[in-house]
């Protein structure tokens, strides 16, 4: 796809959308949405440049080795705050019990380690959609 | 019993849910039957809506989108007659 319009329409909103889906992910425990919401809008951001720009230029920006990379980041990120509670010498996952600071309620920064577990949940989410899309829509042999 | 706007909205909706789900049965165009997964989940997303579940809507929205997305991607590469 080589039309003008749609490409300039994608370049000015790329950026607004990959906030949009990192404040859906950052807000999860605040507000509607959550890591897989924000993952999958994330994730679509960067399918809809691919689509517009085409194939070559979007693996060009972000590489099947570098989704890789990601995906296996995230699961090892919520493995890696799960054992944050084992250390302190409780439970595997926990978070209050095992003496993290909470936070103020209300505030951003107000469940412990819920925010850096939804932060590694929205990267995986975000990288298995653009694997998936690549996946489909790379050509044969 | 008096029927308030709500209800009015929530069979409408759930109507229409019930006539896309019979009409993905009948198309024949894999195209078209893209373009209906996406108005299905838009549908239940609004559903989500009225029984006050914003998380959920939000999140069938992002998905259905994506999917629909993700299917027509692969329509324009394999043709769209089913076999």
């Amino acid at each position: 796809m080589t039309d003008f319009v749609l490409k300039r329409i994608v370049a000015l909103l790329l950026p607004f959308v990959q906030m949009f889906g990192m404040y859906v992910i950052f807000h999860g425990h605040l507000s509607p949405g959550g890591s897989f919401s924000g993952g999958i809008i994330t994730g679509l951001g960067l399918i809809a440049f691919s689509l517009v720009f085409g194939l070559d230029r979007g693996t060009e920006k972000i590489t099947d080795r570098m989704t890789t990379l990601i995906e296996s980041f995230g699961a090892l990120w919520y493995g890696a705050m799960g054992l944050v509670g084992v250390l302190r010498g409780s439970a595997f996952l926990m978070n209050k019990g095992s003496g993290v600071p909470l936070g103020e309620p209300g505030k951003l920064y107000s469940g412990g380690l819920i925010i850096l577990i939804t932060l590694g949940v929205g990267l995986k989410v975000g990288s298995t959609m653009v694997t998936l899309f690549t996946a489909l829509m790379e050509e044969e042999g | 019993m008096s029927l308030q706007m709500v209800d009015f909205l929530n069979i409408m909706f759930l109507s229409f849910l019930i006539v896309i789900a019979i009409a993905v049965s009948y198309v024949r165009d894999l195209l078209y039957a893209a373009i209906l997964l996406g108005a299905y989940s838009v549908t239940m997303a609004l559903i989500w809506l009225l029984m006050s579940a914003p998380d959920l809507a939000i999140t069938e929205a992002a998905a259905g989108i994506g999917m629909t997305t993700l299917m027509i991607a692969v329509i324009s590469k394999t043709g769209r007659e089913e076999e």
